[in-house]
């Protein structure tokens, strides 16, 4: 490995960046767009989901249940309807997501000490969301019934023993899906970065003929490797930046942990994807193809396998397996565990070794790529 | 005329299909992708992984546990017995929640003094954190009434044992009975699933029209082609028209797989969702033929597809609900194609929903076509003259 012949090379593909503004443009913008979208305006948190109520029962204790509904910033009631039929349509139209309907009998019941009960209906088609609010909506009835049965126990000179859930949240409080969401996305700018620009590099000179130029020339394999990812790599630091910045500053994502710390595993994890990103361009002569072939072995991973939005743990044991080969999966961890956790080496050492293994072996095998190309 | 078109099109089709490995990556990406989305992409949580740390030790606690293994949600990952080892146990994120019940838990209970038991929720994740809130407090809570009717009972068999007469104080329960309709399982797969068609078909036609017209540009063999006497308009028919048979193709492949492996119940009629996937095509191929129009080399091309790609698919509903966006995205995201078409394809496919319901959306989806192939075939024209 020639430091020479390497720099030559790295300041060849540094010129053919600047070169291209347009490309380079859209390069720093990605993160941008990525993080203003995901930050500003997606977000999984549900609260005042579209309710309707239909109340048959029409008594003190009917209104007293939906008081309940109102008082609870997790629904909104949009329109109080006296049939079932309002309620088919609104929820075709997706006008609304649940409905609370009241049965007649609701205070009569109540009255006798029967157990009675409340009808929900749900909009199922997003699944997630529904959930969420059918744990919300049974938790209005539940504490309803928990507060009939407080006067009767008192009355029966009994002393109601109710046990409570005291929930406490660590390292998000308020439960905030920004947070959650902009540590993981700095992770997958980078493999988009990586799987964009990387898988190109060495397509685009077989496309265009200067592959042979390359090779004639004395630079090794392993420095046309190390050239191209160096000059790529200021491009991917740069949009790490960016969105570091962006993150912590615009959007408030608390940093806990070591902001060196985080660099450096993020400079790891860098490296990792870039020589993936070249790997994968030596085996393909032809830029299409490179490009499809990039996106569906670093991004769609990292967008899909790492923990980014869906869990690894609710996933099937095969697809589990498969994500302990995505490196993304592992620095995610790290750059949550820093971001959200504070959590430093002594914690982290062991992603952070996978990183540097991971990397090595993708640039070995980039370089090999390239060699034998050149036989 | 005809013959010319005839012509084009076989070149492109030749041009398009000619390499095994080109051949491959029409059906891999498309499969592949479904698989990992259908399996990956999920938001349930099914089983989550807690903590058990009991201070009381006493059977009241233990029955507390019982409650929550009976409740077929929860995955006792460990026993801490002390701060330090569940602190670890968070921070190295092996448990989504620790249940903490503090000594002196079943004196209160027996007493009747109102307790509490604490759960503390590792909320990195904050989707999963509140769903598991959620699981843990409806444990809890039926632990709770368990134990106050448990008491209640006991204190009538005493009243009515002190002969002070029948005493008849049941207190009134009320549950909900929940009926959910469209997906009665909440399974997020046949949510996710129809999602996971659209964007298929979106990024497959928009890159790999916007590449293979400026590929010519790129290589130099757009010069010869304009030296034919090939017309413009015959050029973007030949151009485009593979990639209409490819996005059909995957659209059909993707969805097969969906019936067959994924079981996604599709209630709708074929016929409409085949329609409005050709509707939808006029967007994307005219989306990419406009890419092809601003970009000198495939790099460009890329960059610009992926930087266009993201927000469209971003804020088209599929894995975010617009409902949760602010006011303003919400707004935006009218002016989004992927949106329309991803309704239409959940619509269809879960809700069985027919011409009726959803034209509104395959209006939008029409103007939005004609206007962006009209416009990009313009710009089209002008650069080629």
């Amino acid at each position: 490995m020639n430091y020479r012949r390497t720099k030559a090379i790295a300041r060849k593909e540094m010129l053919h960046i600047l070169r291209d503004p347009r490309s380079l443009t859209a390069a720093l913008m990605q993160p941008l767009v990525m993080l203003l979208i995901f930050g500003w305006a997606l977000s999984l948190d549900v609260d005042r989901i579209p309710t309707f109520v239909y109340d048959m029962s029409q008594t003190p204790e009917s209104r007293e249940l939906i008081r309940g509904f109102r008082g609870s910033r997790y629904f909104a009631i949009q329109e109080e309807v006296h049939a079932y039929r309002p309620i088919d349509q609104a929820i075709d139209k997706r006008a609304c997501l649940l409905a609370v309907v009241i049965p007649e009998d609701f205070a009569k019941n109540i009255g006798l000490k029967q157990p009675t009960r409340v009808q929900l209906l749900l909009d199922g088609s997003d699944s997630n969301t529904a959930a969420i609010a059918q744990g919300y909506a049974e938790a209005v009835v539940a504490a309803y019934s928990q507060q009939l049965q407080v006067p009767i126990q008192t009355q029966s000179g009994n002393i109601p023993a109710t046990v409570n859930a005291d929930v406490r949240v660590w390292y998000n409080p308020d439960l905030l899906s920004s947070n959650f969401i902009v540590p993981g996305l700095v992770v997958v700018i980078v493999m988009i970065i990586a799987a964009n620009l990387g898988s190109l590099t060495v397509a685009r000179e077989w496309e265009n003929g200067t592959m042979e130029q390359l090779l004639s020339t004395p630079a090794r394999p392993a420095e046309l490797a190390l050239g191209k990812l160096s000059a790529y790599f200021v491009v991917g630091a740069a949009d790490m930046l960016i969105a570091l910045i962006v993150g912590v500053f615009i959007f408030h994502v608390p940093l806990k942990g070591s902001v060196t710390l985080l660099l450096v595993s993020s400079s790891i994890f860098l490296f990792g994807a870039l020589g993936l990103g070249i790997m994968v361009s030596a085996m393909f002569r032809s830029q299409l193809m490179a490009y499809q072939m990039g996106t569906l072995i670093s991004f769609l991973p990292a967008f899909l396998l790492s923990g980014f939005i869906y869990s690894i743990g609710n996933m099937p044991r095969v697809i589990q397996i498969v994500s302990l080969f995505v490196p993304a999966r592992y620095f995610m961890e790290v750059a949550r565990g820093i971001f959200l956790k504070g959590l430093g080496v002594e914690l982290l050492w062991f992603n952070l070794l996978l990183l540097i293994v991971y990397a090595g072996i993708v640039f070995y095998f980039a370089a090999r790529k390239l060699r034998q190309k050149v036989a | 005329m005809k013959q010319r078109l005839r012509r084009i099109i076989r070149k492109e089709f030749i041009q398009a299909l000619r390499d095994p490995r080109m051949r491959s990556m029409l059906f891999l990406p498309p499969l592949i992708q479904l698989m990992i989305f259908g399996y990956a992409a999920s938001l349930d949580v099914d089983n989550a992984k807690i903590a058990w740390m009991d201070q009381d030790h006493t059977p009241e606690s233990r029955d507390l546990l019982s409650e929550f293994q009976g409740s077929g949600r929860f995955i006792l990952a460990g026993f801490p017995n002390n701060e330090r080892a569940m602190q670890t146990m968070m921070d190295r994120g092996q448990v989504d929640a620790v249940i903490r019940v503090l000594p002196g838990f079943a004196r209160d209970v027996k007493r009747g003094r109102t307790t509490s038991v604490q759960v503390l929720l590792d909320g990195t994740n904050s989707n999963t954190a509140s769903i598991v809130s959620g699981f843990a407090g409806q444990c809890i809570a039926r632990y709770s009434n368990r134990s106050m009717q448990g008491q209640q009972k006991a204190k009538l068999v005493s009243a009515t044992e002190s002969a002070e007469g029948p005493v008849t104080m049941a207190a009134p329960q009320v549950a909900s009975s929940t009926r959910v309709w469209f997906n009665p399982d909440l399974r997020s797969r046949n949510y996710f699933i129809p999602g996971v068609v659209v964007n298929i078909i979106t990024l497959v036609t928009l890159s790999l029209t916007a590449m293979a017209i400026v590929r010519e540009k790129e290589i130099g063999t757009m010069e010869q082609l304009m030296v034919t006497p090939i017309r413009p308009s015959e050029l973007i028919i030949g151009k485009t028209l593979p990639f209409v048979v490819v996005g059909v193709w995957d659209m059909l492949l993707v969805m097969a797989a969906a019936l067959l492996v994924f079981h996604v119940p599709f209630r709708g009629n074929f016929w409409l969702l085949f329609g409005t996937t050709l509707l939808f095509l006029l967007t994307t191929l005219g989306a990419g033929l406009f890419i092809s129009t601003v970009s000198k080399t495939q790099q460009q091309a890329m960059m610009a597809t992926s930087l266009f790609f993201q927000p469209f698919f971003m804020l088209s509903g599929f894995t975010f609900p617009i409902r949760n966006m602010p006011q303003l995205a919400q707004w935006l995201t009218w002016l989004n194609p992927v949106r329309y078409f991803m309704e239409i394809v959940r619509g269809v496919f879960l809700q069985g929903a027919g011409i009726q319901a959803l034209w509104p959306q395959m209006v939008a989806l029409a103007i939005f076509g004609v206007t962006i192939l009209w416009l990009s075939v313009q710009r089209f024209h002008k650069q080629l003259e």
